[in-house]
């Protein structure tokens, strides 16, 4: 889970300075686009409150529920602090978990454990591992570091109707990923990725995204239902937002120890 | 007339409880939960005719119910948590009540009444400023982690004061550690053959034990500097009182502290503590456990998506090792000076997370015990889940801390049904 740089307004600007000079225009601009994208989806607002519902099925249509209430506040360089609370499965329900997520650095975790009232740190996994046991990673939650991948503007064309820029991103250097290749949709008017293509190692597709509703909130268009499917394994995780709301002032102290204790009466319903 | 002053009264003490709890936030849902629980351990080492008779470890089936409400706005929490237990092994059943809680909330003050879990420290099953109940026979006989802690039932008041947080726990009712005592499980005795006393703490005002933490970041770390008056949980004070052995808790002071942190792509964890030995500071008395420094530092880091791993060492140095030695009657074994401990954890998830096998040891190189636990959990729902696992102990001798609980290994399942 690191960080984007987009969110730093002075790191974006240090980096089109720095790439300007040597890149091609267009790959200046793809990174632009995806940095502008990332805002858009993951950091929207100053804080956010939602109601998450996650449903994993698998190849013989088996399904399993996870359900929480995520917090996420925004900070000063591009630092971020996110709340969750399980409200199901029974055996994690009522468990926390904290981030704080830092630009170019790895996280500091917490988890709650309700059955033994203890708090413990957890090690950064992987970013790349699966979020809760779905088709997500940690990275596709909080977001992957703009300047790990080279991103190249493709194409333009309409996606459902809506104009997008179809952008390439490839681990740059030696960059860890758990893609060979990304193609992501973005729409040109909310900025949000609406499909996103992921190729293994191999060249062959593996899991794909899509945003499959969106909704302006609070003046923040907002991917309210999502898929990833996982192509090899036919495996999807259908997520659903509900009761967002964006910029309620959430307090700074919230996330901190005392709240994975007591979870805040206020915002965990 | 009467009822003026009431009112008054009430009007009063609501304005009071107002200042107290601050302004209403808004009401918590209420739930109800709980599960159903088949767990079997069964004995498969070999006893000898002294030993107690029978192969079932655990023969425990039970429902635990959990009542949570909140009253007061959000303001005022209640929290319950009961199992009713049938024990087919002892042919009982009981009900166990494992917490049954009040808490009170303000900006920042929490006061929480009742019997209730108290778990402190950053070791991974090594406990040195965690001075609070311990059920040691569940660990043993195969019940899942949970069951390890018992709840205290204390006052528990914590301070919210911007970068620093302090807690006072004060515990009027003595609990021990739940130990092995030879009905079942099979521990070490040092007065073998004789039937054994339990002697608690009067149960006086000036015997509440109180422990203290202070908490608060420093850089990337969590840190905490602990202090505890109260008795020894475990291991207890044994002496000879005419035929019978006595067991007793002796006073004890801890004082400690840890930290963790992320560092070098994992976390590390460091812990320590001072164990004053109120009753015997000199050493002088071999029936009290000698004063103690622990030290623990441990490393966790995640390897790929889906593998956890952890190392620990631990050390227990006596402190007054030359009195003990001098004290320490002929018949009875003598103890190393400094316990040397390792402990490692691999945790590998699988299929979506759905599956989990993990290994879990300890040993120590230089009193030569040792104590494994590989498990595997699978979860055949988000409501069911069945774990099968296994304890294994060893020591070239009969009265280290994992060699005494030899002949107890066993092999262990459990079935959960949550709701």
């Amino acid at each position: 889970m690191k960080m984007k740089t987009a969110r730093s307004v002075a790191g974006l600007l240090g980096l089109l300075v720095a790439m300007s000079a040597h890149t091609p225009a267009q790959e200046v601009r793809a990174d632009q686009i995806m940095a502008r994208s990332q805002e858009a989806f993951l950091a929207a607002g100053q804080d956010m409150v939602a109601r998450i519902t996650m449903r994993l099925v698998n190849k013989a249509g088996r399904e399993r529920l996870r359900e929480l209430t995520m917090l996420r506040k925004d900070l000063e360089n591009g630092n971020q602090k996110y709340f969750m609370y399980f409200h199901q499965p029974a055996d994690v329900r009522a468990m926390t978990f904290m981030v704080w997520t830092y630009p170019g650095r790895d996280d500091d975790r917490w988890l709650f454990v309700p059955a033994i009232k203890l708090v413990r740190r957890i090690a950064a996994d992987d970013s790349r591992s699966s979020f809760v046991g779905s088709d997500f990673t940690y990275e596709d939650v909080s977001g992957r570091d703009i300047e790990l991948d080279t991103h190249t503007l493709l194409r333009e064309e309409t996606l459902g109707g809506t104009n997008c820029y179809v952008i390439q991103s490839v681990p740059a250097g030696g960059a860890a990923s758990e893609f060979g290749r990304k193609r992501s949709w973005v729409a040109k008017d909310t900025w949000l990725p609406l499909k996103e293509e992921y190729d293994d190692r191999r060249g062959e597709l593996a899991r794909v995204f899509t945003a499959d509703e969106v909704q302006t909130i609070g003046g923040h268009p907002t991917v309210m239902r999502r898929t990833m499917r996982d192509v090899k394994r036919e495996h999807r995780t259908e997520v659903v937002f509900e009761s967002v709301r964006y910029d309620v002032g959430l307090a700074d102290e919230l996330f901190a120890e005392r709240y994975l204790r007591e979870p805040p009466a206020e915002w965990i319903r | 007339m009467r009822g003026a002053p009431g009112r008054l009264g009430r009007t009063v003490f609501g304005a009071l409880l107002m200042a107290v709890i601050g302004p209403p936030a808004t009401a918590q849902e209420n739930t109800f939960h709980g599960f159903v629980q088949a767990n079997y351990s069964v004995r498969v080492s070999e006893t000898q005719p002294t030993d107690p008779p029978g192969d079932f470890l655990l023969g425990d089936q039970r429902l635990e119910l959990e009542l949570a409400r909140a009253a007061e706005s959000g303001r005022v929490r209640a929290f319950a948590k009961a199992d009713f237990v049938h024990d087919a092994v002892e042919g009982a059943a009981r009900i166990d009540v494992r917490e049954a809680f009040l808490t009170l909330t303000s900006t920042r003050v929490d006061l929480r009444l009742g019997r209730q879990v108290i778990t402190w420290g950053v070791g991974d099953l090594v406990f040195i400023n965690d001075v609070f109940p311990k059920d040691w026979t569940a660990l043993i006989a195969g019940q899942p982690l949970q069951y390890l802690k018992l709840g205290s039932d204390a006052a528990n008041l914590n301070l919210y004061l911007g970068p620093v947080s302090a807690q006072v726990v004060a515990v009027p009712f003595f609990q021990s550690d739940v130990l092995p005592d030879g009905t079942r499980l099979i521990g070490f005795t040092p007065f073998p053959g004789r039937s054994t006393r339990d002697v608690q703490p009067d149960q006086r005002i000036g015997n509440t034990e109180v422990a203290l933490r202070l908490s608060g970041r420093v850089g990337r770390f969590d840190t905490a500097a602990y202090a505890f008056r109260g008795f020894w949980g475990s291991p207890p004070g044994v002496e000879l009182d005419g035929e019978d052995a006595v067991r007793f808790y002796p006073r004890l002071a801890v004082y400690g502290a840890s930290a963790q942190g992320a560092f070098a792509q994992g976390i590390l964890s460091l812990e320590t503590g001072f164990y004053d030995s109120r009753d015997d500071p000199d050493g002088r008395n071999p029936a009290i456990e000698n004063s103690q420094l622990r030290a623990l530092v441990g490393y966790q880091r995640a390897l790929g998506g889906n593998l956890t791993v952890g190392a620990q060492y631990y050390a227990e140095r006596m402190v007054e090792y030359d009195r003990y030695r001098l004290t320490t009657p002929p018949s009875f074994p003598v103890r190393l000076q400094t316990r040397h401990n390792v402990t490692a954890r691999i945790t590998r998830l699988f299929n979506y997370q759905s599956s989990q096998v993990s290994v879990f040891v300890w040993a120590s190189p230089n009193d030569e015990d040792y104590y494994l636990n590989p498990e595997v959990r699978h979860s055949l729902s988000d409501e069911v889940w069945v774990a099968a696992g296994a304890n294994v102990f060893g020591g070239s001798q009969r009265h280290t801390f994992f060699g005494q609980f030899d002949r107890n290994d066993n092999v262990y399942g459990t079935l959960r049904y949550s709701f």
